[in-house]
C-alpha cells in the first residue's frame, strides 16, 4: 500500500502540487489521469523519487520514502518495477540482458536460476523465443511488454506504468492494458498507472484519481466516472461527441436516462436497448469525492 | 554566477559517485567495457597523429636549425623533449576530447533524454557511480597508456621521417635521443596524461548526464563537452606547467 499525504511540489515559484492525498491498495490498478499540466507526471516522480517533494509524506509500508536515508530507499526500491513512456530499454542490450541486469545487479542467483527467471517472465508477457533481440529490432508493443517483464522480474511489490499506452495501436494497447491488470491481481502488487488513454480508464480502473491544476479533483472507479457530476472531470474525459454518447449510452443501459438533458433520439437507434423507466437517485451510488 | 553553479553541480556529481557497489561484478565489467571503448575505439588515430606530429617536428626543426655549428643530433633531442613535454600529451589529450568527450556526452545525454538513467534509479542503482565513475577510472588507466604510445609512436615517426628525407640518420638519431634526457620530463608527461585523463572523461559525463531536452540538446550537449574540455586541458596545461617547471 503507498499513502500520499499533502504532496507538495513546486518550481520556480510555481506551485505544480498543492497537497495531494491518496491512498493505494495493493491487487489495484491505481490510475492518475488528467490534463497535460496537471502535474500527474510531477506527482509520478515524487512517488518514485526521481524528484524530491517540497512538503508532505510518501509512505511504503508505512515508512515515509522522504525522510529514508540512501540503503533504505536503496530496499524500497528493489519492491519498485516501473514501465516508461518509451520503454527505456537498454539499447545495446538485447531483450534477454536487459530483464537479467536487475537480476545481474540485486541477486546472487546462478546463471542456470537467473535464466529461468527470464524465460518465465518472457512466456508471462508473450515474448518467449524473442531473447537474443535488441529493442530496435521489436515493435513499440512489444518493447512495451519487455519494459513490463524487466519491471516485474524481481518481483515488485509496486508497479508504476508511465503512459502505458502511446504510440500503441488500440488493440495492442488494450492487450497492455490487460497484462498489466492481469500482472496486477496475479503477484497481487499496487499498480500505479499515469494515463491519458480513456479505453485504460474504463477497463482498468479499479481506482481513478482526476488530477487538475496540482489538486486532486476527483477520485473513484470507473464506473463511478459514468455517473460523476463532477464538471471538470466531465470536460475531461468526455471531451467528443462520441464519448459523450458513449457514455450516454451506458448510463441508458444502467439507469434508463441520459446525463444532461441530451436527445436520446440521437443516441437509439433500430437495435438499440429499450428504455426503460428512470431509476430513483438513491439507487445510484455518487461516490464524487471532490477536494 | 553561472560559472560558479556549474562548478558546483559538477563537484556535486563527482561527490555522487563514492558510495558502495551494488554489485562489484557488475562494476567491473562496466569499467572493463569503458576501458575498451576509450583505448581500443581511440588507438587508430593515436597511432596516426602520433606519428605524423613525430615526423612534422623532425622536419620542422632541422629546417629551423641552419647553423653547421649545431649538430644534427640535436634535432632528436629537440623531437623527443617537445614530444614528451607537450606533443603526446597535450596532442593526443586534445584529440581525445573530442573522441572520447563527445562518445561519453553522447551515450550518456541520450540515456537521459532516453529515461535509462531514470530507470536505473529505480531500480536503486547510483547511477553516478554505476555510469560515470567506471568511465572516469577507465579513461584514468587508458587514456596515460595511451599518451606513452603517442610519445613512443612520435619519436619513432620523427626518426623514420629523419631517415627517409635524409635529414638525419637513424644513429645520429638515436645519439641524440640519449643525450641529455631528463627523467623528470617522463614523470611531468605523466601528470599531465593523468590531469588531462580525469577532464577528458569528467567534464563530458557532466555535460551527458545532465541533459535536458532531446536530440537537438544532445548535440548540443556534446559540442559543448568537447569546447570545455578542450580548454580546461589547455588551462590546465599551462598550470602545470608554470607549477611542475619552474
Amino acid at each position: 500500500m503507498i499513502e500520499v499525504k499533502n504532496l507538495k511540489k513546486s518550481f520556480d515559484g510555481t506551485t505544480i502540487l498543492h497537497g495531494v492525498n491518496v491512498t493505494m491498495d495493493p491487487g489495484q490498478c491505481n490510475l492518475i489521469i488528467g490534463a497535460s499540466g496537471s502535474g500527474k507526471t510531477v506527482f509520478m516522480k515524487c512517488l518514485v523519487g526521481l524528484m524530491p517533494p517540497d512538503n508532505g509524506a510518501i509512505l511504503y509500508h508505512g515508512k515515509d520514502f522522504v525522510t529514508m536515508n540512501v540503503e533504505e530507499r536503496k530496499e524500497i526500491r528493489k519492491e519498485i518495477g516501473m514501465l516508461f513512456q518509451g520503454s527505456a530499454l537498454f539499447s545495446s542490450m538485447t531483450v534477454e540482458d536487459n530483464i537479467l541486469f536487475p537480476l545481474d545487479m540485486f541477486t546472487k542467483d546462478t546463471k542456470k536460476e537467473k535464466m529461468k527467471r527470464v524465460n518465465a517472465v518472457l512466456d508471462r508477457v508473450n515474448l518467449e523465443g524473442s531473447n537474443k533481440k535488441f529493442p530496435a529490432e521489436i515493435s513499440g508493443g512489444m518493447m512495451k511488454r519487455v519494459g513490463i517483464a524487466r519491471a516485474i522480474v524481481l518481483n515488485p511489490k509496486f508497479l508504476f506504468v508511465d503512459e502505458p499506452n502511446s504510440g500503441l495501436d488500440p488493440q495492442t494497447s488494450g492487450l497492455i492494458d490487460q497484462l498489466i491488470k492481469d500482472i496486477t491481481i496475479e503477484y497481487n502488487i499496487t499498480t500505479i498507472v499515469n494515463t491519458h488513454d480513456m479505453n485504460s480508464v474504463m477497463e482498468m480502473g479499479d481506482h481513478i484519481i482526476y488530477m487538475h491544476l496540482g489538486k486532486k479533483e476527483w477520485e473513484g472507479t470507473s464506473k463511478d466516472i459514468i455517473f460523476s457530476k463532477n464538471e471538470l472531470l466531465n470536460d475531461f474525459i468526455f471531451a467528443s461527441e462520441f464519448l459523450k454518447d458513449a457514455k450516454d449510452m451506458r448510463m441508458l443501459e444502467e439507469t434508463g436516462k441520459v446525463a444532461n438533458e441530451r436527445n436520446m433520439a440521437d443516441l437509439t437507434h433500430d437495435d438499440a436497448p429499450e428504455l426503460v423507466p428512470p431509476q430513483e437517485d438513491e439507487e445510484n451510488p455518487k461516490k464524487d469525492q471532490p477536494e | 554566477m553561472k560559472f560558479f553553479s556549474e562548478v558546483g553541480k559538477y563537484l556535486k556529481m563527482i561527490k555522487g559517485m563514492f558510495s558502495k557497489p551494488e554489485n562489484l561484478k557488475m562494476y567491473w565489467k562496466e569499467f572493463m567495457h569503458q576501458c575498451s571503448e576509450i583505448g581500443i575505439g581511440s588507438l587508430g588515430i593515436v597511432i596516426i597523429i602520433s606519428i605524423f606530429m613525430g615526423a612534422v617536428s623532425t622536419v620542422q626543426t632541422a629546417y629551423q636549425l641552419t647553423s653547421p655549428l649545431i649538430p644534427k643530433y640535436t634535432i632528436a633531442q629537440v623531437v623527443r623533449d617537445t614530444v614528451i613535454l607537450e606533443f603526446a600529451p597535450t596532442l593526443v589529450s586534445i584529440v581525445l576530447s573530442g573522441v572520447v568527450g563527445s562518445k561519453i556526452a553522447g551515450e550518456l545525454g541520450n540515456m537521459r533524454v532516453s529515461e535509462q538513467i531514470d530507470a536505473l534509479e529505480i531500480m536503486g542503482v547510483n547511477t553516478k557511480a554505476y555510469l560515470v565513475a567506471p568511465k572516469i577510472l577507465a579513461a584514468l588507466v587508458v587514456i596515460p597508456m595511451l599518451v606513452v604510445l603517442g610519445a613512443v609512436l612520435g619519436i619513432w615517426g620523427g626518426k623514420m621521417a629523419g631517415s627517409l628525407s635524409g635529414i638525419i640518420s637513424t644513429d645520429e638519431f638515436n645519439k641524440g635521443l640519449l643525450m641529455g634526457f631528463i627523467p623528470y620530463n617522463t614523470f611531468f608527461a605523466l601528470v599531465k596524461a593523468y590531469t588531462f585523463a580525469f577532464l577528458i572523461s569528467s567534464i563530458p559525463a557532466y555535460y551527458g548526464y545532465n541533459v535536458n531536452g532531446g536530440a537537438l540538446e544532445i548535440g548540443r550537449a556534446s559540442t559543448k563537452a568537447v569546447v570545455v574540455t578542450c580548454v580546461s586541458v589547455l588551462f590546465a596545461d599551462y598550470l602545470l606547467a608554470a607549477i611542475m617547471l619552474e
